[in-house]
């Protein structure tokens, strides 16, 4: 054994720590299309006095270090792209507080968001907290730190919105709080009415330093809930629709999607409309005010609510949506890879149109799906398609489509979500000069000797 | 091209003009239905092109044999009046195209279709067919495209409704029953208003249960239960087939309630309805129906087609009423359910 992997088995344990070769090669990649890079060490802590101790030890060895959750982002953010040591944060998945008249949980830095979905379930029954549609495996810290949506995103605003506080170990060792809890037993609020300090964490991927616990805001979670679809065959009236729909403040979430199989779905958008409720009353009420905010188009004839079969329901109530996944293996070969630029939702048809326009240029199985955040303030406009693994040709093919809607994404206004290490630096690029120096003052000043996932957010 | 053959002088002399007389949804006199009906015949332009629901209804009320409903349909089309918004349409379009994904089991002279409907695969078991299973198709090769009369799309109809009967025909078959209202409807009612030529003999299958019923016979035990009858839209277009529902009910021991909105004057379950004109129409029909069902007193709502039990099982079972098909009734009473 190397003297680095000796110390990590010191503060870990022989059995959490590896160099070996079968390991590395799966921490060498994610399930997305970004290139393998194996990392020299893997280490599984259980405790943030263990993940203390593993970035002092890269600190004083100058050692990358890459935290990780489940891998799940798909854009290459947890490939070790320098080595280093990968920090799989999967231990630590305990949920540590429920503060339930308050509405917040305190859960460790590598809870998934199934684990909190069953405990709250099981414990809490009318609390609920902003699920994704990844696998179940995903973590929570990962998602605030990407910025990702849930189930509730059209409500409350993006994951990381929902964050109440945030316990992190800086590069240099150190335990840091944020927000209320840094002066409160209390972890109500991520930074307000105090200055706001998770952003000098959250959206970095890692880079400014290691979550080791989260607040996450929880909500009401009623009895019922209930799915609509509305179909439209103009995608440019989208917007219009989605702007109704939001006025009404009774839409739980609103995913739309559009993709030419099974024929059910060909040549239309689909508006996916959550509804919730305590009662079947209150569940008709909003039923009836969301069918009334779009009834100039059903007049128009520019759109309808489709029939949901009750087969179907299970499928899309299911939460985290298995749908998206089960596309992922359309081609065989289980490929699948999204771009999903955060971008108005003036862009829907145009966005649209360029995704079918790149299917048809590179022959590729596609999907529109996008998910509406906040009161239509914006969206994150999935272009996915789904290749086959074995076939390089095609991999190659969906490979230069993403290249394609990356530049496309920017210059329609969009912002990068997840971005790979490219699109991070076409972004940083393009960035007020102003803003890209403040970015370089706080990387520079938490993360001097850039040890933290090195390549991301480097600005040059 | 296949045209409407429609009896003009019928209308002109009838003197009760009862195709849209006795409409659920608007509300004329003899002489103003007459006038109206002259118009669309002339081809001129009517409110009622753009007041019909489509609720096939007219097709049953008109007594003297002529099609009024498919007349409306058709000239919607060449109007360009559209019912349903376009999405819906080409949805339900795309649904029934012909993919070559189509079932057949055991082809023998006499079959059962399915249609396009996936719960008549599973509703067809025990004894009520096991002389004719698995003797069936399903598959949009099979799908009478009748629907489409909803759309005011008789173009698709005349492509696809000539091939379907060209599949059958491919099949050999003499006899088909149609497990669905539109599937006998399409042959019985609408292939022939159109000049098509159906070459086998279409059996509703209500009239096959009531003739298995009664082979069975001992087998029956009554059920002693009071049930309201879901009537569908396309059974209008074979309400000389209807009375088998008071047959079937009579031979099984329940009792059909007496309601308001029964027989003629049935209401249709809304689903289709509701895509075309939005919530009020809809939840106005079913809540009306629903209602009408509870006062009456009836434990059960006895389906008939599919789509309105995916459309309104729920509802009435929220409000204290067993949803259940017809054959799952007829297989309740000779003991398989
Ligand atoms: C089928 C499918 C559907 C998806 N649907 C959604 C969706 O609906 N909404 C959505 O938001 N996302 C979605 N995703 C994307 C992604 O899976 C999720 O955002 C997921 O939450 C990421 O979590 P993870 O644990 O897999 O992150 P990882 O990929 O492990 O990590 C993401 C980033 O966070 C960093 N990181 C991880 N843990 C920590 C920590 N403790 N401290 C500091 N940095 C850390 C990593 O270094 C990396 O940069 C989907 C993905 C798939 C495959």
């Amino acid at each position: 054994m190397s003297n680095i992997t000796l110390s990590l088995a010191e503060i870990v344990g022989e059995k959490y720590v590896s160099n070996k070769e079968e390991e590395a090669y799966f921490y060498a990649r994610d399930p997305g299309l970004m290139p393998a890079h194996k990392p020299d060490y893997v280490v599984v802590p259980e405790t943030v006095e263990e993940v203390q101790k593993i970035v002092r030890l890269a600190s004083k060895k100058k050692i990358p270090v890459v935290p990780m959750g489940a891998g799940m982002s798909l854009t290459g953010l947890v490939i070790p792209l320098k080595g280093g040591i990968v920090i799989d944060m999967k231990r630590m998945n305990k949920v540590l507080e429920v503060h339930e008249k308050a509405r917040y949980v305190i859960v460790e830095g590598g809870t998934s968001h199934g684990l909190l979905k069953a405990y709250l379930e099981k414990n809490y029954p009318r609390l609920r907290h902003s699920i994704p549609d990844s696998p179940a495996t995903a973590t929570i810290a990962a998602n605030v730190m990407i910025h990702g949506q849930g189930r509730l995103t059209q409500q409350y605003g993006f994951n990381s919105d929902m964050v109440s506080g945030l316990e992190v170990v800086l590069p240099s060792g150190e335990i840091c709080k944020i927000g209320s809890c840094s002066v409160s037993p209390d972890w109500f609020s991520k930074g307000a009415p105090f200055p706001d300090l998770s952003g000098l964490f959250l959206g970095w991927f890692g880079a400014t330093g290691i979550i080791t616990k989260v607040a996450l805001k929880l909500y009401p979670r009623k009895r019922i809930r209930d799915v609509e679809i509305f179909v439209t065959d103009r995608e440019d009236l989208v917007p219009d629709m989605v702007y109704e729909l939001t006025h009404t403040e009774m839409v739980e979430d609103i995913n739309i999607f559009a993709q030419p199989l099974p024929m059910i779905f060909k040549d239309n958008h689909h508006i996916t409309l959550f509804i919730t409720g305590d009662t079947d009353e209150e569940l008709e009420f909003k039923r009836k005010m969301i069918w009334h905010s779009l009834d100039g188009f059903i007049k128009s004839k520019d759109g309808g609510f489709m029939s949901v079969p009750p087969v179907m329901k299970p499928t899309l109530l299911d939460m985290p949506q298995q749908s998206v996944s089960r596309f992922a293996d359309v081609k065989k070969g289980g490929g699948f890879e999204y771009s999903g630029p955060i971008i108005a939702v003036e862009k829907y048809a145009e966005c649209s149109r360029k995704l079918m326009e790149l299917a048809s240029q590179y022959d590729l199985a596609y999907s529109a799906m996008a998910r509406i955040i906040g009161r239509s303030h914006s969206m994150m406009f999935g272009f996915a398609f789904t290749f086959n693994r074995a076939d390089p040709d095609m991999m190659e093919r969906t490979q230069k489509a993403l290249q394609e809607v990356a530049e496309f994404a920017l210059a329609a206004g969009g912002v990068y979500w997840k971005p790979t290490v490219d699109e991070q630096r076409m972004a940083i690029e393009r960035m007020d000069p102003n803003t890209r120096n403040l970015m370089k003052m706080i990387k520079t000043s938490l993360d001097p000797q850039g040890i933290m996932n090195p390549g991301n957010w480097e600005v040059h | 091209m296949y045209t409407l053959e429609f009896d003009e002088n019928l209308c002109k002399t009838c003197p009760t003009c009862d195709c849209l007389v006795k409409c659920q949804y608007m509300d004329l006199s003899v002489d103003e239905a007459k006038e109206e009906m002259i118009k669309i015949i002339n081809g001129d332009d009517s409110f009622v092109l753009q007041d019909c629901v489509t609720c096939y209804g007219c097709e049953e009320y008109c007594k003297r044999g002529n099609h009024p409903f498919y007349l409306i349909t058709e000239r919607r089309e060449e109007k360009g009046i559209l019912t349903a918004p376009r999405a819906i349409t080409k949805q339900w379009i795309n649904i029934g195209e012909p993919r070559g994904k189509f079932k057949t089991g055991d082809i023998k002279k006499k079959i059962l279709s399915f249609g396009f409907m996936p719960e008549l695969l599973e509703l067809t078991q025990g004894r009520l067919f096991d002389d004719l299973m698995p003797s069936y198709v399903f598959g949009q090769e099979f799908f009478c495209n009748v629907v489409y009369i909803h759309f005011a799309n008789t173009s698709i109809i005349k492509e696809r409704l000539p091939m379907v009967i060209d599949n059958f025909r491919k099949l050999d078959v003499e006899e088909v029953v149609c497990m669905h209202d539109e599937c006998y409807g399409s042959f019985a009612s609408l292939a022939p208003a159109y000049g098509m030529e159906v070459p086998f003999k279409p059996i509703h299958y209500f009239e096959y249960l009531y003739n298995r019923l009664r082979e069975l016979g001992d087998e029956i035990g009554p059920l002693n239960i009071k049930v309201a009858y879901q009537r569908p839209c396309s059974s209008r277009l074979s309400s000389e087939k209807h009375h088998f529902v008071a047959d079937i009910m009579q031979l099984v021991g329940a009792e059909l309630v007496e309601r308001r909105y029964q027989n003629e004057n049935a209401l249709c379950c809304g689903d289709v309805l509701g895509m075309i004109y939005g919530y009020d129409l809809r939840n106005d029909i079913q809540k009306r129906n629903i209602d009408d069902m509870v006062e009456h007193g009836a434990g059960y709502c006895v389906f008939n087609c599919p789509a309105c039990q995916n459309a309104l099982a729920a509802k009435v079972t929220k409000r204290g009423i067993r949803p259940i098909h017809i054959i799952d009734l007829c297989r309740m009473a000779i003991g398989e359910k």
